[in-house]
């Protein structure tokens, strides 16, 4: 049997556990295949006109799995903890998909709420196992195995990598630090995002994401806002941004963002402002399918130089 | 004394600023948003932010240069974000160098504690219990006066010979409700309204039917639809929209209160489409789009602001939804940039389609019955 996972939305916060999770239940699991022009061009044909990019590539991606897959994995991220809920196009996903895709009848639609933890988890992939008709033992091998290359993944950040992108373990004595902030979703799919994170590492800058700050460091800021924000991933990104400011521990702090986004006119515009009070420079950079890579590479460039010949002053200064 | 100001709500402001006088606060009136309202909000907000956020900052605004110091923001609008909106309002508000302090009011079923030590700051009288249900009751059925006369309104302006009369008349019963001083006058004022409706000269016939869903700020607030209704009025349509002011405050706060995921129907109806409640009232637009659909009516429009998460995953499901109910569906999306003109071209197009739709419906009726004579037995 064949499951296909769309490269897209919480695939890149998740993957690994996803697709171990299928393998070692015995299904082949098929990937659609890395962003494309045909793939946003599918996406944005089927997707409601005013959703954010990333919304339509998900749509895009489901497409290209269709006709060649038994299953399409779909799904409803509702909490993977008690604090936050996620943005509501996770919600209402594959209810969005259900009526703009015609033709989709193979969704496997799985409801994510497991803000209790592990045991949740754990029921949850049981009950998927049951639903491809897999026993509990295999569901419980695949469970802890799926678990485990999370976990390794999550390492893999934590020691200067990007997995996704294929970025090893960067060299601490880069001449400029930067954060870079925003959903895995955006950094990681280097098409959309016009591989920002490589460009910026090409430039000689040492890249660091949220996913590269311990989980323990983020927390401690978690109370910074009188309210603390609805969304996983948003909450993920502020505090990181929190952390940078705090510590200064990066020159400066890139936010990427999708045009349109909602959570993110929130979060984008608290950082911005708290940047300025915290006197640390701060760039947002948005996407669309229409983003021309010229614009972008420029702002680049100009904002490393700009951080480059601060330090020197700085290093004057002291 | 605190000079309490708030979000403009409609002809609802009125009884908001009653509230704050009766606690014992100095109101600074919320002007009703024009579209300088509009640009000032549009100039200090994010570019991606709803329409009602930058409706809202700019209203904070001319508050704020008109002499308020407290400004007291309701949950209840905006929910999907209305928490984070007045964190980041108060953000933009504090670097452009305003001094003010803001008060938030909760829903009570989280947020109790809150609520209560929110509504002491704002209590700055002595009040014997006796006085808080004076007053409550006062301004829930001052809320009800006007959501009542604002339904009639709309179920009368398509009827109206005089074009213009039933506006005039509304706006006659605003000002009666907002002179109102206690319950009694109240009472009165409600038998006076239904006369002058009475009134009105009307046409006796069925006009086409449209209801109106999608989020409860643009909804709610002609000054931020464009005054949608009054232009389907004008049209000859009955519009009736999904959601008001009075019905809104109490189902939130009471059903908050006990925990109760109310509105039943509406969520059952929209369950096989719209499997996850998933903020604002994207969830609801559905349900009352197929509300309206078993009900007969001719038509749907969505009003949901640029960038509204909820409105977007609705705005992708409606479409087969109404399909699927033989319900003619337009979308309107509204942002500083949404004209009047334009919007009521496309009013006008959608109007002419529903028409069209109805006559070849009665036309097939008929059309079956000539059928049935000719080769039945
Ligand atoms: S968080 Fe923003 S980018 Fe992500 S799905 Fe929601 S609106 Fe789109
Ligand atoms: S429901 Fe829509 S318009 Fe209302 S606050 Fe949320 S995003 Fe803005």
């Amino acid at each position: 049997m064949k499951i296909g996972v769309p490269r897209a939305l919480a695939y890149y916060a998740y993957y690994p556990f996803i697709n171990t999770f299928f393998e070692e239940l015995g299904l082949e699991v098929v990937v659609s295949d890395p962003t494309s022009k045909e793939i946003i061009d599918e996406g944005v044909e089927d997707a409601v006109a005013d959703a954010c990019v990333p919304v339509k590539l998900f749509h895009g991606h489901v497409k290209n799995l269709m006709g060649r897959v038994d299953y399409i994995f779909v799904p409803r991220l509702i909490r993977v903890n008690s604090e936050a809920t996620f943005c509501p196009k996770f919600l209402g996903l594959p209810d969005m998909l259900a009526c703009s895709i015609e033709n989709l009848n193979n969704m496997l639609e799985v409801r994510i709420d497991i803000a209790k933890g592990k045991r949740q988890l754990f029921s949850l992939c049981l009950s998927v196992a049951r639903k491809l008709n897999k026993g509990f033992f295999k569901a419980w091998n695949a469970y802890r195995k799926a678990k485990e290359s999370l976990e390794k993944y999550k390492l893999d950040f934590l020691k200067g990598a990007i997995p996704p992108l294929g970025i090893g373990v960067q060299e601490k004595k880069a001449e400029v630090k930067l954060g870079v902030v925003g959903y895995p979703y955006l950094l990681y799919d280097p098409y959309v995002s016009l591989d920002v994170i490589g460009k910026l590492v090409r430039m000689g800058a040492y890249v660091v994401t949220p996913e590269m700050v311990p989980e323990t460091e983020k927390r401690k800021y978690a109370r910074r806002l009188r309210k603390m924000l609805f969304w996983t991933f948003s909450n993920s990104v502020l505090r990181t941004a929190f952390h940078f400011m705090e510590t200064k521990l990066v020159d400066g702090i890139i936010h990427v963002t999708a045009f349109g986004c909602g959570p993110d006119f929130i979060v984008d515009k608290i950082m911005e402002l708290e940047a300025k009070e915290k006197n640390v420079p701060f760039l947002t950079v948005a996407f669309d399918e229409h983003t021309g890579q010229e614009g972008v590479n420029t702002r680049l460039e100009a904002f490393v130089d700009m951080l480059k010949r601060r330090k020197v002053k700085e290093a004057i200064v002291v | 004394m605190r000079k309490v100001s708030f979000p403009y709500v409609g002809n609802a402001t009125i009884t908001f600023k009653k509230l704050m006088n009766a606690f014992g606060n100095e109101v600074v009136l919320p002007r009703r948003p024009t579209e300088e309202t509009l640009s000032l909000g549009t100039k200090y907000s994010p570019e991606f932010a709803c329409l009602p956020f930058k409706i809202v900052l700019g209203t904070y605004i001319e508050a704020l240069e008109a002499g308020a110091d407290t400004l007291v923001s309701t949950g209840g609008v905006g929910p999907c974000r209305a928490g984070l909106y007045t964190t980041l309002h108060e953000k933009i508000l504090k670097s452009l160098g305003y001094e003010f302090e803001m008060i938030t009011l909760e829903p009570p079923g989280r947020h109790l504690k809150e609520l209560i030590a929110s509504i002491k700051k704002l209590v700055n009288k002595r009040l014997s219990f006796a006085d808080y249900y004076r007053i409550i009751r006062f301004a829930w059925k001052e809320l009800q006066l006007l959501d009542k006369a604002e339904k009639l309104s709309h179920k009368i302006r398509p009827l109206e010979v005089k074009k213009g009369e039933t506006t005039k008349t509304y706006r006659k019963c605003a000002e009666l409700i907002a002179q109102a001083r206690d319950y009694k006058d109240l009472l009165e004022i409600e038998r006076e309204i239904e006369l002058l409706y009475e009134r009105i000269e009307k046409k006796d016939y069925d006009p086409l039917k449209i209801g109106i869903v999608g989020e409860i700020y643009v909804v709610i607030e002609p000054a931020a639809n464009l005054e949608i209704e009054e232009m389907l009025g004008d049209l000859g349509v009955y519009a009736e929209r999904s959601m008001f002011l009075a019905s809104y405050t109490f189902y939130n706060a009471v059903m908050d209160l006990l925990r109760m995921p109310g509105e039943r129907d509406v969520k059952k109806l929209a369950s096989p489409y719209f499997k996850e409640m998933c903020g604002g009232h994207g969830r609801e637009s559905v349900g009352n789009a197929i509300l309206f659909a078993k009900r007969g009516f001719d038509g749907v429009i969505q009003l949901s602001p640029f960038t509204c998460i909820p409105e977007i995953v609705a705005k992708s499901i409606l479409p087969k939804v109404c399909a699927k109910y033989d319900i003619g569906f337009l979308s309107v999306t509204l942002d500083e940039q949404t004209g009047k003109e334009g919007l009521r071209t496309r009013i006008e197009a959608f109007v002419d389609l529903l028409a069209a739709k109805r006559k070849h419906k009665e036309a097939n009726k008929k059309g079956d019955v000539v059928y049935g004579a000719l080769f039945g037995n």
